[in-house]
């Protein structure tokens, strides 16, 4: 029974970092039709901040956070705008190969830049973790949830509540109408990139203290984030949210009953089995026919 | 005459909206049937039903006795229903010869009997003749015989259409649906349209067309089915359709383009 | 590009070994560039003439590999439920032929889960299925030797009834046995693609309703180019293994996907030559490269080509080179006007 309660915890906690990477991933799906093989290398450029800062510069902790998904904003929005707005109307097999290639030069750039030793960035929590019962949970892992939650609230208020928002979900809807009523849908596209950026950038500064910082941490989490959208429907913000946490408990369980070296391997069986059983249920769109 | 195809109180819905209620009627085989309405009324989604590309929340749809609810669009077709689409009427990135040769596809399987074998051991050569042969035949008979090499997407769009009606019938088809053949054409060019549907049908294909060019509806239909807001308002001759108070009102109620067409219905009726 | 080329092109190849001598580093680069030259010929088959982006195609050429090298090698391995396999060596070409049905039989799987969907979600779940499989090769340790390594894995040997046996032992003899399988499997592509079956995929690439609609059977097509596809990426796979005597689960590794994708896309998707040309020049950049900069650096240089291409030749090196060559010979043709209706 405890042990139940500590793998739903750790679920838990593990399932708001990766809400965070899904949201990201599908925000730019939905509203840019791109899918986005940087995602993985800002999830580790926003590690190596998160690192650069606390270890290398001596920044606090709680500090270096923000200065990391601000990086993750900005370097998203470099992305977008050398590479993606001149490749703007291209077919979506052809902007995904632009991002593969980014994602490339990302991930040999911090390969180059930091060499391939895994760095572990210090954490201001104390080592005890916080004792409840016979469930232990760390203090940083509490705060790691808290930070990714507060973040998920407010993704939903700047979609919901903000004149950005609104634009942004006209041109979720349909990019050419909302251009037809004024809404300058290259800006929107920019923000939408540095915004689902900053928050993969965001989920690596989070867990980068969790675990360690290496360059290739990003192309598992990339993958993860794919299972993660497929989940709850690509471009569907709230299904990105959930799905983060069906993943985290699918691993959890996976790893503490079945096989921990499949923990891995979960999300992908995930989408395997949703294909067989309702492949149509998850058509963000009809096909149009004619 | 038998009914060659019967659509049998067909419904379709997308999520809350009907487009498409109780609709039933039937083609008899030899003949030009039109289905005519104002825009939205529900022609395209009639034709994606009997096509197999969707599929009726109520009813069936019945080709030859056989029902096509359960078919999907590549079954029907070799069943000898054919059809023409609205937009998107040419394979862009071939020639139009090739294009015709895609077309060709169910000729071809009826040549080589284990295709992916016989392509490997080059053993369609005989067939691959054939097919070409045909397909300069098809091409010649549209018209298109000169444009042959030219591609596809680069061809004046009253071409293209042209090219889809070759490609459906590539398919040897017992029935053909065109919708929306002349879009797109000048007058001259459908007065030629016009010609080539009678040419069909003389070979014995039955055609059911949707059009918006109501002179030209007029012409060469020997009945006419006409629905508003997804349901079956009028049927009958072209005659008694141009007279129908319940068509004309269809064509008043709407916008100015409706307007225009009823205005055409009304030309044409003079004509 | 003409006829004459691939011929050309064909001959160089087998003269080649006998201008470079015996440099063994040029020609084991040759080698493992002929090997990813099969497999981005096999990828071009679904990306490049079904239009059907498969970012999981490494699973295939791994599946291969793993498949040939346990049934040359063969195994004893506990199934559970007091199910034991016992499999006993068999040859090396034994093991060829059972990875490229295995790696089709895997194809024809994917096919008929994955074709259900397009686009994006194929895509993904293409690397998905990659990604178990590597995770199945790295845990399931006592058939695999997860991060062990399968070693010892016997190189492959030929037998004609008369003339006697030979084990292909050296860099020059795989040499050889990797262009004769590369140039079958082109054969087999261009006859495919040149027949009916090719005009099918070509229709469900360019326009899948109007392919539907004259009778083509999509889900049918498109799995038995994911059969084929898989199958030589298989065969890939068993060369890559008995040549490199040793396989270890980072032969899934995402980058290889990738440098498959970038041979084709460079050369020129949904064209014969284009994997061709692509991988060659994809395969040896490394070895131009290596003198001057460290791998990481290497794979930028991956990256920035990549895009640069996309940019300025985005279907490709052949059709670009092709259009240039018949833009010299004839007078360009004019610019006819796209009706934009027609345009999806």
């Amino acid at each position: 029974m405890n042990e139940l309660i500590q793998h739903l915890v750790n679920a838990l906690i593990l399932g708001g970092t990766y809400a965070l990477l899904g949201i990201g991933l599908t925000l730019i799906f939905g509203i840019m039709n791109v899918v986005n093989f940087t995602h993985g290398a800002l999830y580790t450029v926003g590690a190596y901040v998160m690192y650069l800062a606390v270890a290398a510069l001596g920044l606090n902790f709680f500090l270096a956070l923000p200065v990391a998904i601000l990086g993750g904003l900005l370097l998203g929005a470099a992305i977008e705008l050398v590479l993606l707005r001149p490749f703007r109307g291209s077919d979506i097999d052809t902007t995904m190969l632009v991002m593969i290639g980014a994602g490339i030069i990302l991930q040999s750039g911090t390969l180059w830049t930091f060499g391939g030793v895994a760095k572990a960035i210090p954490s201001p929590f104390p080592e005890a973790p916080l004792q409840i019962g016979l469930v232990s949970v760390s203090w940083l892992r509490l705060f790691v949830l808290g930070a990714a939650l507060t973040l998920i609230a407010l993704t939903y208020a700047l979609i919901n509540r903000t004149k950005l928002g609104l634009a942004m979900r006209a041109a979720f809807q349909d990019s050419d109408t909302a251009a037809l009523m004024g809404v300058d849908v290259r800006r929107i596209y920019t923000a939408t990139f540095a915004l689902g950026s900053s928050l993969a950038a965001a989920a690596g500064a989070l867990l980068g203290p969790v675990y360690v910082v290496f360059p290739q941490m990003g192309g598992l989490a990339e993958l993860k984030a794919f299972a993660i959208v497929i989940l709850g429907g690509l471009g569907n913000v709230t299904g990105a949210a959930i799905g983060g946490f069906i993943l985290a408990l699918a691993e959890e369980f996976g790893a503490g009953y079945v096989s921990s070296g499949y923990r891995d391997a979960m999300g992908f069986l995930i989408i395997i089995a949703v294909l067989l059983y309702r492949p149509t249920g998850l058509f963000a769109k009809a096909e149009r026919i004619g | 005459m038998s009914a060659i195809l019967s659509v049998e109180h067909v419904g379709v819905r997308f999520g809350g909206l009907v487009a498409i209620a109780d609709l039933h009627f039937d083609v008899q085989a030899g003949e030009i049937v039109s289905l005519i309405g104002p825009n939205g009324a529900g022609k395209t989604t009639a034709f994606n039903v009997m096509t197999g590309f969707l599929k009726p929340n109520q009813g069936d749809v019945r080709f030859r006795g056989t029902s096509l609810r359960d078919l999907p669009p590549h079954a029907i077709t070799r069943l000898g229903l054919a059809r023409t689409f609205q937009r998107t009427s040419v394979f862009p990135d071939d020639t139009v010869f090739d294009n015709v040769m895609i077309g060709l596809h169910q000729m071809g399987a009826a040549l080589d009997r284990v295709p992916v074998f016989d392509a490997l051991l080059g053993r369609s050569g005989a067939g691959e003749r054939q097919l070409r042969a045909r397909a300069e035949a098809l091409l010649d008979w549209v018209g298109l015989a000169a444009r042959a090499h030219e591609k596809a997407s680069s061809l004046a769009y009253g071409e293209q259409r042209l090219v889809g009606v070759a490609l459906a019938l590539a398919t040897e088809p017992a029935m053909l649906l065109l919708d929306e053949p002349v879009s797109g054409m000048n007058a001259s060019e459908t007065r030629v349209f016009v010609r080539l549907i009678r040419q069909i049908r003389e070979r014995g294909v039955t055609i059911l067309l949707v059009e918006h060019d109501m002179p030209m509806v007029m012409e060469v239909s020997d009945r006419i089915v006409v629905l508003n807001y997804g349901r079956l308002i009028a049927e009958g001759p072209p005659d008694r359709i141009r007279t129908d108070p319940a068509v004309i009102e269809a064509y008043l109620g709407q916008g100015s383009a409706a307007r225009q067409a009823a205005a055409a219905v009304q030309e044409a009726a003079h004509a | 590009m003409n006829r004459l080329f691939p011929l050309a092109l064909l001959a160089g190849l087998v003269v080649l070994p006998l201008g470079l001598g015996t440099n063994p580093y040029l020609l084991n680069a040759l080698i493992v560039t002929g090997i990813l030259t099969i497999g981005a010929m096999s990828l071009n088959l679904l990306l490049g003439f079904t239009g059907q982006l498969s970012l999981g195609h490494i699973a295939f050429f791994g599946i291969g590999a793993y498949v040939s090298a346990l049934t040359s090698l063969g195994f004893d391995v506990d199934l559970g439920f007091g199910l034991r396999a016992v499999h006993e060596p068999w040859p090396a070409w034994g093991g060829f032929l059972l990875a490229t049905v295995a790696a089709g039989g895997c194809g024809y799987l994917i096919g008929r889960l994955s074709f259900r969907v397009r686009g994006a979600y194929f895509v993904i779940v293409t690397i998905s299925f990659a990604e178990v499989v590597r995770l199945v090769a790295l845990n399931w340790v006592e058939l695999t030797q997860g991060p062990l390594a399968l070693t010892n894995i016997p190189a492959i040997t030929l037998g004609l009834p008369g003339l006697g046996i030979w084990t292909l032992k050296t860099k020059l003899q795989n040499y050889y046995l990797v262009l004769t399988v590369g140039t079958l499997c082109y054969g087999v592509i261009a006859r495919l693609v040149g027949g009916r079956f090719g005009r099918a995929m070509r229709g469900l690439k360019e326009n899948e309703s109007l392919a539907l609609s004259v009778g083509i059977n999509a889900t049918r097509t498109l799995t038995v180019a994911a059969v084929i596809s898989a199958a030589m990426a298989g065969a890939a796979g068993s060369l890559y293994a008995h040549y490199l005597r040793i396989i270890d689960p980072d032969v899934f590794l995402f980058a290889t996907t990738v440098t498959m994708v970038i041979m084709v896309v460079a050369g020129g998707k949904g064209t014969l030559m284009g994997p061709v040309v692509g991988g060659l020049i994809f395969g040896l950049l490394p070895v131009a490269l290596r003198p001057v900069m460290a791998p990481e650096a290497q794979w930028i240089v991956y990256g920035l080509v990549l895009i640069v291409i996309l940019f300025v030749m985005p279907r490709g090196i052949v059709p670009g080179l092709s259009a240039l060559l018949s833009r010299r010979q004839a007078r360009p043709a004019p610019v006819l006007e796209v009706n934009p209706a027609v345009q999806r």
